[in-house]
């Protein structure tokens, strides 16, 4: 029971990167190797922004849940003029150029936030204890024991993530913009006759994909801290999770997460951390074996 | 009405067309033809603007767009159904028509306009785009260059592959639009349906213009369709 919920949390804001991952990848053809330092990024500045405002720790939390995503889906966006439009979004270079992103967050986040693991307050955090049943000598009995608890604030972090990434469903299907994205994901050339600016598009979803990333990083960081090192787990359970799911599917993308973070979590709790990364990757490579186009994909790609 | 001025362009570094220069008034239908490779489908592109001009100007009603990107080409009045149709296939009907729509942000009455011209395609708004039939398709793909209100259509060989019922109803459509003063260029590889409907024909051989002849004076001119297009 706790170790689904610890799994739950990080299934939800592993879901939120990875779908980040999978959008830019599906629309983009992107691979990009920068998306767990944008989560990274994500975390640091949610850090900087929270204790910039004084005040109740309520007041900074919301400011880093707003304002963080938008400055990193505008470095993201900013990136994607620069540099990845400039090499055609050529697939070889465009790695090798996020890779180079990587370095470049990674360092300039070390040279100015420093190499020190910083927390941020969660707004609420009210422990709850959680029952647990055991037959007793009065047939079924309720009890609360002790260390058995859970926290206000995952469970707002678990909420947050599936109100966030049903907004980007929404967006999705039933949306102009979202239209404008599958259509530019599905024939970029037909797209720009029919009016669309394939290249606006682009930086957008470069964007959202990079702002969703430090969106899951602002949720994390009351519980992990922010550190300039922390975005190598994410990049690389969010390719597991996006492999697993199909490359460019939503909803595999989510139940990938779901069946990823869980198992991390419960493994995690039950053996140990390591374990529950290697039958990760172990399951990575059945999927490729036996379903490459991932769980949910239609077509391989 | 459209006006191509010795254009040039190609893939990478190969040419494909050379000084390409020729032109189509409104509701006339100027049909392009020649062997494969010829660049009929890369003067398409080219116009279409999704391929970049290396030389010359391409004049719509007396504006230059041979320098626009891709995406405003399009929105100053340029309809393409190109080669196998291309539709958004994941997307649905009326999704696809929604996407044409927004290229001059056209209103609901040029969408039912469209639609009266093709009611297949009403009764299926909700079905996705790949699971239509051949016919359907090009239905599709004409209907959402319709949706721009063009004044210049490029079709290319928009009767390949389709059964003769739906090839006549594309026929149909097409010289209704040229009553209408719509500009068509088409690229055609069967000869005797283009002598049924072109008002004027130009040979293109290894990237070149060679000649431009009025389809009347081209019947029964069997060596000079045999020149560019015989094995």
């Amino acid at each position: 029971m706790l170790a689904s919920l610890e799994g739950a949390v990080t299934a939800a804001v592993l879901a939120l990167t990875a779908v980040g991952l999978s959008l830019v990848f599906g629309i983009m053809r992107v691979v990009n190797v920068a998306h767990g330092e944008f989560f990274m990024l994500g975390a640091v500045l949610a850090w900087w922004v929270s204790s910039w405002f004084g005040g109740h720790v309520a007041i900074g939390f919301v400011a880093a849940l707003v304002i963080a995503p938008m400055l990193v889906g505008a470095v993201a966006a900013l990136a994607d003029v620069t540099i990845l439009k400039r090499i055609d979004y050529d697939p070889e270079r465009t790695i090798v150029v996020t890779i180079g992103l990587l370095y470049v967050i990674q360092q300039v986040v070390l040279m100015t936030y420093g190499p020190e693991a910083r927390p941020v307050e969660p707004p609420f955090n009210t422990r709850l204890a959680l029952p647990w049943f055991e037959w007793g000598e009065n047939g079924l009995q309720l009890y609360w024991p002790w260390g058995l608890s859970t926290t206000s604030y995952k469970l707002f972090v678990i909420a947050a993530a599936a109100v966030v990434l049903e907004a980007v469903w929404l967006l999705m299907r039933h949306t102009k913009m979202g239209l404008v994205m599958r259509a530019t994901q599905l024939d970029g050339e037909m797209a720009q006759v029919f009016g669309i600016p394939v290249e606006r598009v682009y930086a957008f979803t470069f964007g959202l994909g990079a702002g969703l990333a430090a969106l899951g990083a602002v949720l994390i960081v009351p519980i992990q801290q922010a550190h300039y090192l922390m975005g190598g787990d994410p990049l690389l359970l969010s390719f597991i999770v996006v492999i697993i799911g199909g490359l460019g599917s939503l909803p595999g993308t989510v139940v990938a997460a779901l069946l990823i973070g869980m198992s991390d979590g419960i493994i995690s709790v039950f053996f140990s951390p390591t374990l529950a990364k290697i039958l990760a990757t172990l399951l990575v490579a059945l999927v490729l074996v036996f379903r490459p186009q991932g769980l949910f994909g239609t077509r391989t790609a | 009405m459209l006006e191509l001025k010795g254009i040039s362009t190609g893939y990478g570094q190969a040419q494909v067309l050379r000084e390409v220069s020729l032109d189509v008034q409104a509701g006339e239908i100027h049909c392009l033809l020649g062997r494969n490779g010829a660049g009929k489908t890369t003067t398409m592109k080219a116009i279409a603007g999704v391929l970049p001009l290396w030389s010359g100007e391409i004049v719509l009603d007396g504006e230059g767009i041979g320098a626009l990107p891709a995406h405003k080409v399009g929105r100053t009045g340029v309809g393409y159904i190109p080669q196998g149709r291309r539709l958004f296939g994941e997307l649905t009907v009326a999704q696809n028509l929604e996407i044409g729509l927004m290229t001059r942000r056209s209103g609901p009455a040029v969408r039912e306009r469209v639609l009266d011209l093709f009611p297949r395609l009403r009764e299926r708004l909700t079905q996705r785009a790949q699971t239509l039939s051949g016919g359907e398709q090009q239905m599709l793909a004409t209907a959402r260059a319709l949706c721009v209100e063009p004044k210049v259509l490029l079709l290319d060989e928009p009767t390949e592959g389709l059964q003769p019922s739906m090839i006549d109803a594309i026929r149909e459509v097409i010289v209704r639009l040229r009553s209408e003063g719509v500009a068509i260029l088409l690229v055609e590889q069967r000869v005797d349906a283009v002598l049924n409907v072109a008002d004027r024909v130009t040979f293109l051989e290894n990237g070149h213009a060679r000649e431009t002849w009025a389809a009347e004076d081209l019947r029964g001119q069997h060596v000079v369709i045999d020149r560019y297009l015989g094995v």
